[in-house]
């Protein structure tokens, strides 16, 4: 469950702001993404300073009711490789 | 608001920027939607092209379409690469391959950041070289069989489908394959001397389904560059945006920084401003007049009253104004049969506002042979009727 997971913004990416909410590019894959809300972008920049995305989504101010369409969300960021878990989790899990 | 509208409106620097570094090129397609050929002597510098990169890393343009021209005969061009990829602007650049050696092949697959696409017009010699000129199909496939030797990983084979290749589409498939590479498939545009041929090249009706339902199937291994929105009026969306991104998300950089609304639209009527005269390319994108204008609300003109105008959004702009056609009113190529009727009749094709062709012919022009349906007329034939032959006669 992502949610409770810690992540953080990939380092071969960028994001762009936008009207809507950013560009994100990754350098690497050369996907280009569109975070689609503006509280979306705030939860990427934000993801590596909560202990995970739960607490994040919280400072962020995201409804409790729509966690889990921002864990789907993330999900699909992740696949893209746009977030990463944080290694200081994984170590920890270890 | 959805992201689409987002799009019309416009945004702060493009998402997908076309920077045609030269007008010259070693071959003469036939079709060549910049009219390429000769250097423009006004071609901007290395220090002028560094400073273009400078202002790009500084919008957040992050990755730039290189083309030309043959943009690798530019002196500088490995230099600029370097520099753009230094400057967070990741680079993809359009080949048609004669200058992928292997030595170069390996500087290619030794750096992140650059994808490298190989132009292919036809999956056999026979078709490609007919509108690329010969020699250049084994040029592209030796490109391709350098990079895939000194393993650079996932290049693109760049097509734009004609009459003569639609037939082709699963051999362009198994060629990518066997060179690990991603075929890209796009639109022929009626631009540059592409409006000398499109009624020869352009595909059939029968061949647009043709297309269509390949691309459904093939979906998401084979990459479009959104170019086929106006097939979306068959019934389902390709993937994509599917909407004119031209001075909105899109925009073209020619080589004397001229900029244009979008890379097939090379013409005086959609030209934005230049970057060494205007400011820069920030203040072109930001301010100019025309760019306002394709960004404000657009009216659908006759395509409104069709139901599948939402899917379509009337086609490409570029396709109707080479053409002749109303921008307001159906694609040359509406796959509804909508613009059928005005295709036949009277219409001015706009004349072309630049031509960097070669002014006498070189060994690679292309020789679009075709069987004569009517016997040749000589010149010093006096009669006024040379060459008439009545019906039943």
């Amino acid at each position: 469950m992502i949610l409770d997971e810690a992540w953080r913004l990939s380092p071969s990416v960028a994001l762009r702001p936008e009207p809507f909410g950013a560009l994100a590019y990754h350098f690497g894959n050369r996907k280009l993404t569109f975070l689609k809300t503006p509280a979306l972008v705030r939860v990427v920049e934000q993801l590596a300073d909560h202990a995970d995305v739960r607490a994040t989504l919280r400072a962020v101010g995201v409804p409790e009711a729509q966690h889990d369409a921002y864990a789907a969300a993330l999900e699909g960021l992740a696949d893209a490789d746009m977030i990463r878990p944080r290694a200081d989790a994984i170590e920890e899990a270890s | 608001m959805r992201l689409v509208e987002h799009f019309e409106q416009g945004l702060d620097a493009p998402i997908c920027l076309t920077w045609e570094l030269t007008y010259a090129c070693n071959l003469e397609c036939a079709h060549c939607l910049s009219s390429s050929g000769r250097r423009d002597p006004r071609e901007l510098t290395t220090e002028q092209c560094e400073a273009v990169i400078d202002e790009l890393q500084r919008m957040q343009v992050f990755y730039v379409n290189i083309g030309g021209g043959e943009p690798t005969i530019r002196p500088d061009f490995w230099h600029l690469l370097e520099y753009a990829v230094a400057h967070q602007v990741g680079v993809k650049f359009s080949t048609n391959g004669v200058r992928i050696t292997p030595e170069r092949a390996r500087f290619l697959a030794s750096t992140d950041y650059v994808d490298v696409q190989i132009s292919l017009d036809g999956a056999t010699a026979e078709v490609n070289d007919y509108v690329r000129g010969p020699g250049s199909f084994d040029t592209a496939l030796l490109a391709l069989q350098n990079l895939q030797d000194a393993g650079f990983r996932d290049a693109k084979i760049s097509v734009v489908c004609t009459r003569q290749n639609i037939g082709q589409l699963d051999e362009f498939k198994a060629i990518a394959d066997r060179y690990g590479a991603t075929l890209r498939l796009t639109r022929l545009r009626p631009s540059g001397r592409g409006a000398d041929v499109w009624d020869e090249l352009h595909p059939l009706p029968e061949q647009q389904r043709e297309l269509y339902d390949w691309l459904l199937a093939h979906g998401d291994g084979v990459l479009t560059g959104d170019s086929f929105f106006h097939l979306a009026a068959f019934g389902e969306a390709l993937p994509g945006l599917n909407l004119c991104g031209a001075g909105r998300v899109v925009c073209l950089i020619d080589p004397v920084g001229d900029v244009y609304a979008c890379p097939f639209a090379i013409h005086d009527q959609f030209h934005a401003g230049n970057l060494l005269t205007d400011g820069g390319f920030r203040q072109v994108w930001q301010t100019s007049p025309l760019f306002a204008e394709l960004r404000s609300p657009q009216t659908g003109g006759a395509c409104t009253k069709c139901a599948h105008y939402d899917a379509c959004r009337g086609g490409c702009m570029a396709a109707k104004f080479f053409t002749g056609l109303p921008l307001d009113g159906p694609d040359p190529e509406c796959v509804q049969g909508h613009s059928e009727l005005a295709l036949a009749g009277a219409r001015t094709i706009p004349a072309a506002s630049q031509d960097h062709s070669k002014a006498t012919p070189t060994r690679n022009q292309p020789v679009m042979l075709k069987l004569m349906t009517r016997p040749p007329v000589s010149d010093c034939a006096e009669s006024p009727l040379a060459g008439f032959v009545p019906d039943g006669g």
